[in-house]
């Protein structure tokens, strides 16, 4: 499909994921305000943006082509990621301890996973 | 009591059990969209998976809910989820294995979750041990 914007948004995702790996290693919690959290939540925002850009992108590519592709599991693998992200951020926040970082982590990692699937779905190996 | 109920209840999605919570939560829209679009578009083709993706599903979502809600009640029914989910990996993983024409398509559970990693099979471990672990301080 689009040949650059799935691997920009897996190395953006790895990188916030990194970020909250190192932060629910160092016992850091989520604090609204305090610079890793910022840091982190803009990643996720960008992630987000991005992500909603590649499911339009998507749905609009899957439309115009006329080869065999799993229209609805695509779908499914377009948007699962850009509804996971922000309700892991929500539930990442609301915890108090470093196992905020280690949701954010958990949904960050969900992404590449589900931008794999997703690849491999459009060139027809489902 | 309900102080201490309440106590247990945030004592269930707190810490660990947040993360693990965040786990479930995706693996229940994972298997709830799958089972989905198997359902929706291809059921006759392997009625017994697809069923079997279904009845994944549902475990899933019961788990997570229960987990989130995480009183009493809620926690007896979470750990007989991840029981029945225990149970469901490796009863499916030993007969995708032993009779793979009984699964021409796989479900969650086939090769005891290898295609998601294994993460089905150490997901309900994780959930027995984590209630184990909460109801021990009631």
């Amino acid at each position: 499909m689009i040949a650059v914007l799935p691997v920009v948004l897996t190395v953006v995702a790895l990188l916030a994921g990194l970020g909250a790996l190192v932060m629910l290693i160092a016992d850091r919690p989520l604090v609204l305000g305090s610079k890793p959290t910022t840091a982190l939540l803009v990643a996720l925002v960008l992630l987000e943006i991005g992500l909603l850009v590649q499911a339009v992108v998507g749905v609009v590519l899957l439309n115009g082509t006329d080869r065999e592709v799993d229209g609805l599991t695509f779908v499914g693998y377009l948007f699962g990621p850009v509804v996971i992200v922000p309700v892991a951020v929500v539930w990442g926040l609301s915890e108090r301890t470093r196992f905020g970082p280690g949701v954010l982590l958990v949904g960050c990692l969900s992404v590449p996973v589900m931008i794999l699937r997703l690849t491999q779905i459009w060139a027809g190996h489902a | 009591m309900p102080e201490p109920t309440t106590d247990l209840s945030e004592a269930t999605r707190s810490g660990p059990g947040r993360l693990l919570i965040a786990v479930y939560g995706i693996f229940a829209l994972a298997a709830t969209a799958r089972s989905a679009v198997q359902i929706g578009t291809r059921f006759s083709e392997a009625p017994l998976p697809y069923l079997l993706s279904a009845f994944a599903a549902l475990v899933y979502i019961l788990a997570t809910v229960a987990l989130a809600r995480g009183d009493g009640t809620s926690r007896r029914v979470a750990f007989v989820s991840c029981a029945v989910e225990l149970a469901g990996v490796l009863v499916v993983g030993a007969v995708s294995l032993l009779v793979p024409d009984a699964f021409p398509d796989a479900t969650v559970w086939s090769g005891f979750g290898s295609g998601y990693g294994f993460i089905p099979l150490v997901l309900p471990v994780l959930g027995l041990l984590w209630i184990r672990r909460v109801n021990a301080r009631a």
